[in-house]
């Protein structure tokens, strides 16, 4: 349904003109405002460039505009007729591993931009991994600055095959070329004159229309935030389970579990302050009353009775992206974040690694920076989760350093 | 952003917008987070069109019990006497606490150092960071969005701030899923943007769908201004025209609301906030470059006050 926010991340390696990819699909589609645009057109003239360098638009720290390179993360925001944007532009250098999982943790469509001088690198089989494993459910592959390889539709084919294969190796089920020239607009928003053998939408327009993948048979999944009692003269005795459903749909009615106490109760009622709803699909930020008085508080997993059930586990193997400067080492405490919930944490092992060169996994000791690899975790007391590949939610969590706070893993449960 | 310039037949289409709801889901969800995860927040309230919008997502978190945060203001002393009436109406009607970190209060006592002629708006850092520490606030829930400005573009929801309230660009925890770490050193504390995600063109949608009252600033009134630095500004007592300067009346509207001596009107004649919808979505120049002088000083200036504590 065109009108909802699609979540895009881009990615793609050092001088693939990410950035200008992005301010040229801001600029035609005229979310760059006129003040912006000057502004860029001065930075781009104190720089000595020929023309206004549209990467000036999105890159916003001093060092970034100083070194002409992106160091972190920026969510751009644009929205057409058809649909509002938020769109997380990922740096594709030294902490690449890092920014492009934290962009692919919420987005549902992954633009991967290869230049079509040097075409598929490791870097790009780095990205596809990346958005494969953390789920982004559509993917762009974008074939840049083919104004450079006069516009050669040969050139764009090998580039195809060659990410195909990459993309069979890791399972990625299907992905959308494109080939643009992102300098002068060619296929961003306006179809390129130049490359009349394309016969497909221009970025944008994919964008617009694509539809990513729902999934409303998931079980319903509803970890507690916190519980509401007013305790005022209006609502002497009202207890409410505030928190959003994180998969699937809860609907009024429904026998619901309590866990890991396992106790069952009904759902009297899903509370907004604008009204009661019937049903509270995936989404939702909702306050549910239960029927019975039961015990429930913060970092409890409400689901419904007879839905496949979570695991409630003390023991996890999981898929983790080390995103600290500092390597992993088995043996090592961390305080563990899973939906509402935070627990102590031991890494007894670490499994393998992602070997990047053959996208496979061989054995390995300890994580650093950047690296993606299994590893095997012992928790001080249980959490509930589901396997990452059937619920972005339940089966994602953090690794967290207990003495300075730092996020140092993105951890996926196997 | 031109593309969404709604015809006038298109008006029921604009309340609707499921984005808004995502958008008020995902404020809601990071808005109770805090309340999870910390022991003593504090949310930022000027009167200002972001933190009334926060305020209400805050009070919805929350229905049917009470906001369980007090309210902190940084006054400079020269804000819009209509914008103060109207954070105390709404303080009164909520039933919250409010905590003004006075500007001027930090001047008498030479706490910060007043330059003649220039905006206070920097002069806030530290009357913010003193309620702050004051107050062991530590969670700050704030109204910035990051489409504001290239460096809050690169803003966390969840933003650390170290024992002197600075802000370290290269030393950001990556934040992933909806899964937002509050963890901190004592001393610390945590700047918190529920509105992250939101656009200017969102605010007002999200507004007039809700039926938010905002202060009147906002809309089309006549005033007498002058041509400052390429802006409108109001003549106030805080901003006598200055030499060779001309003071005439025109209709105008202010799209932020900032202090008066930096904040400068645009000439509108919005008197809805459906007019302000439509204005907004037709604008070809964005909020702060219109309005803000305290943003212009370089290219980089959000960045430099950001690092030293700013909002």
């Amino acid at each position: 349904m065109p009108g909802e926010l699609l979540r895009v991340v881009t990615a793609g390696s050092v001088d693939d003109g990410k950035s200008t990819l992005v301010g040229r699909l801001l600029h035609d589609a005229k979310a760059v405002l006129a003040d912006q645009l000057v502004a860029a057109e001065v930075a781009s003239e104190r720089r000595g460039y020929v023309g206004t360098d549209l990467a000036l638009l999105v890159d916003g720290l001093r060092a970034e505009r100083e070194q002409g390179i992106t160091i972190d993360v920026a969510y751009r925001y644009f929205a057409t007729s058809r649909r509002s944007f938020i769109l997380a532009d990922t740096p594709g250098h030294v902490q690449y591993t890092r920014n492009t999982v934290t962009g692919a943790s919420t987005a549902d469509v992954a633009v991967i931009l290869v230049d079509a001088r040097t075409g598929v690198v490791e870097q790009t089989k780095r990205h596809l991994a990346v958005v494969s494993l953390l789920r982004v459910s559509e993917i762009v592959l974008a074939v840049n600055k083919m104004d450079l390889v006069d516009f050669s539709e040969r050139v764009f084919d090998d580039i195809v095959t060659d990410f195909a294969s990459a993309a069979k190796t890791l399972d990625v089920p299907h992905f959308t070329p494109i080939p643009v020239a992102a300098l002068n607009g060619d296929n961003v928003v306006e179809a390129s004159a130049a490359m009349p053998w394309y016969g497909g939408d221009p970025l944008l327009a994919f964008l617009e229309s694509v539809e990513p993948a729902k999934n409303p048979d998931l079980p319903a999944r509803f970890p507690v935030q916190m519980v509401i009692r007013p305790q005022t003269a209006d609502y002497p005795d009202y207890r409410g389970y505030a928190g959003r459903v994180e998969a699937g749909v809860l609907t009024r009615g429904d026998k619901v579990q309590v866990l890991p106490s396992g106790r069952f109760s009904v759902v009297a009622a899903i509370d907004t302050p604008s009204g009661e709803l019937s049903a509270a699909d995936a989404g939702r930020s909702v306050t549910i009353r239960l029927a019975d008085d039961v015990d429930v508080s913060r970092g409890d997993l409400i689901v419904v009775a007879g839905d496949p059930a979570p695991i409630v586990t003390r023991e996890l193997t999981a898929t983790l992206c080390w995103l600290a400067e500092q390597p992993l080492v088995a043996g090592a405490r961390y305080q563990l974040r899973h939906t509402t919930r935070d627990v102590l944490a031991v890494v007894d092992a670490v499994e393998s690694k992602l070997d990047i060169a053959t996208v496979t996994d061989r054995p390995a000791t300890s994580l650093s920076l950047n690296d993606i690899g299994s590893a095997r975790i012992r928790l001080a007391e249980p959490i509930i989760v589901d396997p990452y590949r059937l619920n972005r939610s339940t089966g994602a969590f953090l690794l967290v350093e207990t003495s300075s706070g730092a996020t140092v893993a993105a951890g996926l449960v196997r | 952003m031109t593309a969404l310039l709604p015809s006038p037949s298109d008006r029921s289409d604009q309340l609707d917008r499921v984005w808004l709801t995502d958008l008020e889901d995902e404020a809601i969800h990071i808005i109770r987070e805090v309340y999870g995860q910390f022991e003593r927040p504090v949310l930022l309230f000027s009167g200002g069109k972001d933190s009334i919008v926060m305020a209400h997502l805050a009070m919805k978190a929350f229905w049917p019990a009470r906001l369980p945060f007090p309210l902190m203001h940084v006054d400079t002393g020269q804000n819009f006497a209509e914008v103060l009436e109207f954070r105390d109406r709404k303080v009164a009607e909520w039933d919250a606490k409010l905590i003004v970190a006075s500007v001027q209060s930090a001047i008498d006592s030479g706490r910060v150092t007043e330059t003649p002629g220039q905006a206070r708006n920097p002069l806030q850092t530290v009357p913010l960071l003193d309620g702050i520490n004051e107050n062991k606030f530590d969670a700050v829930l704030g109204g910035a969005r990051r489409d504001e400005e290239k460096a809050r573009a690169k803003e966390r929801v969840f933003s650390v701030r170290d024992d002197f309230g600075q802000w370290d660009p290269r030393n950001k925890r990556p934040e992933l899923w909806d899964l937002y770490n509050g963890r901190h050193r004592p001393g610390e504390h945590v700047r918190i943007f529920p509105l992250s995600n939101w656009t200017e063109l969102d605010i007002w949608a999200y507004i007039e769908r809700e039926g938010i009252e905002v202060p009147g600033i906002y809309f089309a009134h006549e005033r007498e201004v002058v041509d400052r630095d390429g802006m409108l500004l109001a003549i106030t007592e805080f901003t006598p025209p200055r030499a060779g300067e001309t003071p005439r009346t025109e209709t105008v509207r202010y799209r932020t609301v900032g202090d008066t001596t930096c904040t400068g009107a645009v000439a509108s004649t919005a008197a809805t906030v459906a007019d302000i919808v439509i204005e907004t979505a037709a604008s070809t120049i964005s909020e702060r470059g219109a309005t803000r002088a305290d943003d212009r000083a370089s290219e980089a200036a959000m960045e430099d006050r950001k690092r030293q504590g700013y909002f």
